[in-house]
């Protein structure tokens, strides 16, 4: 297992070598650059800005220091936010988008898969439909349409909670974006979970287990949860990764200081070195994450071995 | 029966604990000034500041020579007065007595002098460089061709800072009033480098000081006790707040998790207009909406087609219909609103839209094209819904006349790289927000050295008159006269298709005293109070 883990994180750097050279150069080749804004800037101001930040120098040049630099965990200056680097711009808000997605995906799991087996125990009665209907409502909303009418209903109408901000991290802020963030999550779950045990109650170790006289408890709990839960898991990783690196839609509606948003603000600043910072941080969430599904894999499944 | 009797004493108890809190609390409660903002600031170093976010936090951070006053009107600033030699040349400032930096050091001229030789230091990068440009040799510094010793500007004494420039420049005290030209503190930046800038760390010389900045949550500045109007700031504390989505804005300004917010979802004016009144405050702004359009490529290079077309649009229906009333129409490169200048407005503005399509007509025929062989016209803009609304809307409105008008949406940076880059294009979307309040901002972006001549106008005409208005500088009344008659050449030669002026729209609680509105959009939280 060890050796497996190992073996894996190996292979990770490779990966993670090829999508930060793709990314270093795809991102030049969009047009525009970080100066670029309605207020045009004279050469000689335009040249001493590129100077400051070495972008004059030839690109291969850029991107030898841009990965010696990253080996000693520096990852630039952001040219949007020059008072932080791209660094501190992660240490401030990745902590905040982990929070949000952790809570959410637990959030998802528990209660979309608690849906999911209430489903498939009752199938096709209206338990079954009821799950099927919300399920479907949940994951054809938008969740730029449900942030909002949180907002309006539980902090404008009822005053229950802030309509946005991030108060220090206190819990009440978190609740609108933990729920607008889960509820997708949980529609998704809730489906996989019902037709994931559906068939693991129909398979032949459950028909024995009935056989024996198990209890309904042990038979549903012991038996045909654990192998329903393989799908769940293969689902979860990928998920995780991108849950725990922000959203921008509930970061930019809730206002709060997460990572989401420099994803899609940073490709459009053409902020490089904060988009390369990103491009980083979802691979190595992605490729953690995805160890992490085959690690529970063996856990969960006795067939799954790595030696 | 003695239960109940506890009971009632312990909600009186309360009560009166409540009560008096209620009462008490105000006199000690500090006051906090929450102030959203539809963007986050860039930098709190006013040498690489670059957008209008930035301004209103360094504003209350640092304070220039002069600074501006509650209705953007010119105040001493750290300077308490000052002379302009006769040749209008050689300004001298007298630095206000016990002037302090936050840690309690003295502000001298010397730290002037630091300041704007570090901005024009090409190394900093400072993209506001050109504001000290008039002094002599200041643009040669900054384009590594001239020794930061040079520059002219020199602490005679401790007290007493001398500036030479190059030409009399009447705007220099405006632009002077700009954040590039705040000082900043050399002995911490000396010793902390980059980390001068951190919360904790910055030392400045204006109303607050900087405690803590979380990127994307806010901003939070103290009362700085060392200022030298300290006693009269009646805020307590300002937290800037972005919240760049404006419709979640809207519902924390009703919460009351925000005092104001500087920006407002405009597709939804008049319904916020209904609900809340004059608390929603909108009036011009210094700002230009406008097209520009390639003068040197056939067929635009024609006067008379590009007359056609400005005159054809309708303005009025861009800013009622488009823009909900929160742009005003616009017919001059100069919006109203400078004090002592009169705009050059098109000769078509005071006509009715009618009569101004049939003269446009005729124009296009004469030219050759018709509705059945039209002209081809691509319009550029950068991605937002109001910039493209406005384009489809001058679409339709040019089709009858004969112009076919294709759209091409770029995102901004696409969009003003193209457009640096003197890419190929007919017709570009293009603004410009004053930098001071004076016609030489709105002005000098046509003159053919002009980074910013988007449209490529190359007018000697126009270039002498503007040469004619610089060298009047020393007379402001008869330069300001040359400059609206040189904005007149470019307004009758049609050098650009201006269409819209802006305006600044601001949601304000009525509990907040001092938030003037004015042309430049300036709110120094110094001067505003709160109420509860």
């Amino acid at each position: 297992m060890l050796i497996f883990v190992v073996r894996r994180l190996l292979t990770a750097i490779p990966t993670l070598f090829v999508i930060i050279t793709l990314s270093f150069f795809l991102i030049r080749v969009a047009p525009g650059g970080p100066f670029n804004q309605e207020r045009g800037l004279s050469p000689e101001v335009k040249a001493n800005l590129e100077r400051a930040y070495g972008l004059d120098d030839p690109l291969w040049e850029q991107y030898l220091r841009y990965l010696g630099n990253l080996l000693k965990g520096d990852f630039g200056p952001s040219y949007n936010l020059p008072d932080f680097t791209v660094r501190e711009l992660f240490e401030k808000g990745l902590p905040v988008s982990i929070q949000i997605g952790t809570s959410a995906l637990i959030l998802a799991l528990i209660v979309g898969g608690t849906l999911g087996v209430i489903a498939a125990l009752n199938q096709n009665r209206t338990a079954d439909y009821a799950v099927i209907a919300t399920a479907a409502a949940g994951s054809t909303i938008p969740t730029f349409v449900i942030a909002p009418i949180i907002q309006l209903v539980f902090g404008l109408t009822w005053t229950l909670l802030p309509i946005g901000g991030w108060g220090g991290g206190a819990f009440v802020n978190k609740i609108g974006p933990v729920i607008t963030l889960s509820l997708p999550q949980i529609a998704i779950v809730a489906r996989l979970m019902r037709g994931s045990m559906i068939e693991s109650l129909r398979s032949h170790h459950i028909r024995t287990a009935r056989a024996l006289g198990l209890s309904e408890w042990s038979v549903v709990v012991r038996h045909a949860l654990r192998g329903a839960l393989l799908p769940i898991i293969s689902y979860a990783g990928p998920a995780a990764a991108a849950l725990l690196t922000g959203s921008i839609v509930v970061e930019t509606i809730f206002a709060i200081p997460g990572v989401g948003r420099y994803f899609v603000d940073a490709a459009l600043n053409r902020d490089y070195t904060l988009v390369m910072g990103t491009v980083v941080v979802i691979a190595i969430f992605t490729i953690l994450f995805n160890l992490a599904v085959d690690i529970l894999y063996a856990v969960v499944d006795p067939r799954v071995r790595y030696d | 029966m003695q239960i109940r009797n506890l009971l009632k004493a312990s909600v009186f108890a309360a009560g009166l604990v409540l009560a008096n809190g209620v009462i008490v609390a105000p006199a000690w409660a500090e006051v906090v000034y929450n102030r959203g903002s539809a963007a986050e600031p860039e930098t709190v170093d006013p040498h690489k500041t670059s957008t209008v976010y930035e301004a209103h936090v360094l504003r209350d951070l640092f304070e220039g020579l002069v600074m501006q006053d509650a209705k953007a009107e010119l105040i001493p600033g750290a300077a308490e007065s000052w002379t302009v030699s006769d040749d209008g040349k050689v300004y001298i400032f007298k630095i206000r007595q016990g002037a302090a930096w936050s840690d309690g050091s003295p502000v001298t001229a010397e730290d002037f002098v630091y300041s704007f030789r570090r901005l024009e230091d090409p190394a900093t990068g400072a993209e506001y460089a050109s504001m000290l440009y008039p002094i002599v040799n200041a643009e040669e510094v900054n384009a590594g061709k001239g020794k930061p010793e040079d520059m002219g500007v020199k602490a005679v004494d401790a007290n007493t800072l001398e500036i030479t420039l190059k030409a009399p420049t009447p705007y220099f005290l405006e632009m002077l009033t700009h954040q590039a030209a705040y000082p900043v503190n050399k002995a911490s930046i000396e010793k902390l480098g980059a980390d001068w800038i951190k919360p904790g760390n910055l030392i400045s010389n204006g109303a607050y000081t900087l405690a803590e900045w979380v990127p994307n949550d806010h901003i939070k500045m103290v009362k700085n006790p060392k200022f030298h109007d300290a006693d009269n700031v009646k805020i307590d504390v300002v937290n800037f707040i972005p919240t760049e989505d404006r419709s979640s804005a809207m519902k924390r300004f009703e919460a009351g998790e925000l005092d104001s917010y500087d920006d407002l979802p405009t597709e939804q004016l008049s319904d916020l207009k209904a609900k809340f009144g004059d608390q929603i405050r909108v009036a011009p702004y210094l700002g230009t909406y406008y097209y520009a359009i390639k003068t040197d490529k056939a067929p635009w290079d024609n006067v008379e087609l590009r007359t056609a077309i400005s005159e054809a649009i309708d303005r009025d229906f861009l800013a009622e219909k488009v823009w909900g009333n929160s742009m005003f129409p616009g017919y001059s490169m100069v919006p109203p609103g400078i004090e002592g200048y009169t705009p050059a407005m098109a000769k078509f503005a005071e006509m009715s839209q009618i009569d101004r399509e049939d003269e446009a007509k005729k124009i296009l025929e004469k030219l050759g094209y018709t509705p059945e062989k039209p002209l081809k016209m691509e319009i550029r803009y950068n991605t937002s819904e109001n910039h493209k609304n406005t384009a489809v809307a001058i679409q339709e409105q040019l089709k009858p006349l004969g112009i076919e008008v294709t759209l091409l949406n770029t995102d901004t940076k696409t969009h003003y790289g193209h457009l640096e880059q003197k890419g190929d294009y007919d017709v570009a979307r293009a603004g410009w927000i004053a930098d001071y309040q004076d016609p030489e901002t709105f002005l000098g972006i046509s003159l053919k050295a002009s980074g910013n001549n988007y449209s490529n106008y190359d007018s000697p005409k126009y270039e002498e008159a503007m040469a004619k208005a610089a060298a009047a500088g020393g007379n402001p009344e008869e330069r300001l006269k040359l400059l609206s008659e040189a904005e007149r050449i470019l307004i009758d030669e049609v050098g650009n298709i201006p269409l819209l002026y802006y305006s600044f729209h601001n949601i304000v609680s009525p509990k907040l005293v001092g938030f003037e509105d004015n042309v430049m959009d300036v709110h120094p939280s110094r001067f505003i109070s709160k109420t509860e």
